[in-house]
């Protein structure tokens, strides 16, 4: 049934951290490479090699620049994939059953056996975070890489989702929402972690942490760029060479 | 959104399709034997013929009977079942009159109900999203209901109610249009509430996931159709509300010219739904750049 469940056991999902994400899509191609070889149908591409590949991916990385009113602009870097909402919009509009949320942890899937391609959840998430496969024709979303998380054959500290696993920065954490206590909840708590989008009403899992304030730009006078450039004579094996290449 | 013929397709000519089924329903006009056999043929052939064309987007077809499996919490599925219900009541009241000179008043009804049921289920797949602020409103189950019903009576050949109607579903289509403009900046979905990061000061995008385009930007950003909007929806309203009404209130009737009417009809609703579908914006758009103010707003 494509009705959304009243509550969940828990609410699993990411923190993602905007002040330290650095922009290396590390974790979109971990997540490629993990949900290619495993879970469902392979992520596929369409036209890999030729003049205009393309393909489909559960993770993307944007960037936007904010402009304050004063000071320096400043770029973020914005991961973005399946925020598991409370309230997922692409579940009740799922025609087949194909789309649901777990009752156990909240995590959105897709039963890819009964899709029929139609792509109405994709229409209905304003978060972009559902890709049609172009070469399967069912649609992929975020799995939480539920293969992973539960999968007892893997060393403990790989038991969660291949972006946070392989994240250099340490922006990605995965936990549970749903308990006040977790790592993901005292951070959202103490970092005021936003919603995106609320006025959609989706209610996503997924927190975003946003940018600590900056330190304030170093205040330089107003004539340092008119100040002569100090240009020092080199000395000792510079200075040498220096001379030695003049007179060449 | 990206017009895909077949949806379009399916919008328009099931609309009309169950529109002169709602008439027919209703015994507007009263037809039995060989005219009411070419009256649901058309039906039919309209109902049918869209409903099969908006299997043609689907990436497996095959699997297409689980869509009626949701009926519960799904508009897509409803629709389903609503249009299968109105097709069969329909040809078992379509048979009385074929075969048996006889009007089965009562399943006629339900005919009509399930018929108009359809249309408003259609409509509010697309009324649900509010993904797309232009579409979701009550003004889109009144768009298509109003579309539905003004090419019922047309097809159905009845003039006296095909002329106002149309000028009703022309109205609604003129209000639609103008208001529509509005609803993306009056549902507040700004890239500022997209990231969260508008508080800190103007948004924009810098960089694109990716050089390419992708299933987002392919499917629910489409740009290209927006220049030519104006002069479209000009033409548009003109065939599908002005130049019929002409026909059927200012000329003397006769077959060819309602014929004419009727292919206007459908022509200017062709237009009207190919920009129902290439002028909504949906929000996730904004992630990459699209409907952003210009600079000077920011």
């Amino acid at each position: 049934m494509t009705s959304l469940p009243k509550t969940t056991e828990k609410r699993l999902g990411l923190a993602i951290d905007l002040d330290t994400c650095v922009g290396c899509h590390a974790c979109v191609t971990a997540c490629k490479g993990w949900n290619t070889e495993n879970y469902g149908a392979p992520l596929a591409d369409a036209d890999p090699y030729g003049a205009a590949p393309e393909g489909a991916f559960l993770n993307r990385i944007h960037s936007f620049e904010v402009t304050p009113e004063a000071g320096p602009a400043q770029l973020v870097h914005f991961p973005k994939s399946c925020l598991h909402c409370d309230d997922a919009p692409c579940v009740t509009v799922c025609p087949t059953g194909a789309s649901y949320k777990r009752v156990e942890d909240g995590i959105v899937l897709v039963n890819e056996s009964a899709c029929i391609g139609c792509g109405l959840c994709a229409w209905a998430c304003p978060y972009g975070a559902r890709e049609m496969d172009p070469a399967e024709k069912v649609m992929k979303k975020c799995t939480l890489c539920v293969d992973r998380i539960y999968n007892e054959a893997l060393p403990e500290e790989d038991r969660v989702p291949a972006c946070v696993r392989t994240c250099p920065a340490g922006a990605r954490h995965f936990g549970d929402f749903g308990d006040p206590d977790s790592t993901v909840s005292r951070l959202a708590a103490e970092r005021g972690g936003i919603d995106l989008m609320p006025e959609q009403g989706t209610r996503p899992v997924n927190q975003y942490l946003p940018p600590r304030p900056r330190d304030a730009a170093p205040d330089l006078d107003v004539l340092s760029p008119f100040l002569a450039p100090v240009a020092e004579e080199p000395k000792g094996f510079l200075g040498w060479l220096d001379r030695t290449l003049d007179r060449l | 959104m990206h017009p895909a013929p077949s949806i379009i397709v399916f919008t328009v000519l099931s609309g009309l399709g169950f529109g002169l089924l709602a008439f027919l329903g209703l015994g507007l006009p009263v037809v039995t034997g060989w005219t009411a056999l070419v009256f649901f043929a058309i039906a039919y052939l309209l109902a049918v013929g869209g409903l099969a064309a908006s299997t043609f987007h689907l990436g497996h077809p095959e699997r297409a009977v689980l869509a009626l499996t949701q009926w519960r919490s799904s508009w897509l599925s409803r629709e389903g079942v609503f249009a299968i219900a109105a097709l069969l009541v329909m040809a078992a009241y379509g048979a009385g009159l074929v075969f048996f000179q006889a009007r089965w008043t009562p399943l006629g009804w339900v005919g009509t109900a399930l018929s108009l049921a359809t249309v408003f289920a259609t409509s509010m797949i697309y009324a649900q999203l509010k993904t797309v602020p232009r579409w979701h409103h009550w003004s889109t189950p009144v768009l298509f209901v109003a579309y539905a019903v003004a090419g019922g009576a047309l097809l159905a050949g009845q003039i006296a109610l095909a002329a106002p109607l149309l000028l009703v579903a022309g109205a609604a289509q003129l209000w639609v249009w103008q208001v529509g403009d509005t609803r993306l900046a009056a549902s507040g979905t700004t890239l500022g509430t997209a990231t969260g990061l508008g508080g800190r000061g103007g948004v924009r995008s810098f960089e694109k996931p990716h050089t390419g385009p992708n299933y987002l930007t392919k499917e629910m950003i489409h740009i290209v159709g927006r220049r030519h909007a104006l002069k479209l929806r000009i033409i548009g309203f003109l065939l599908l509300t002005v130049v019929p009404w002409l026909i059927l209130v200012v000329l003397p009737f006769s077959h060819a010219l309602a014929g004419l009417a009727v292919l206007s009809h459908i022509a200017g609703a062709f237009i009207a739904r190919w920009l129902f579908f290439a002028e909504a914006e949906h929000v996730v758009g904004l992630y990459y750049g699209a409907h952003a103010p210009p600079p000077s707003v920011r």
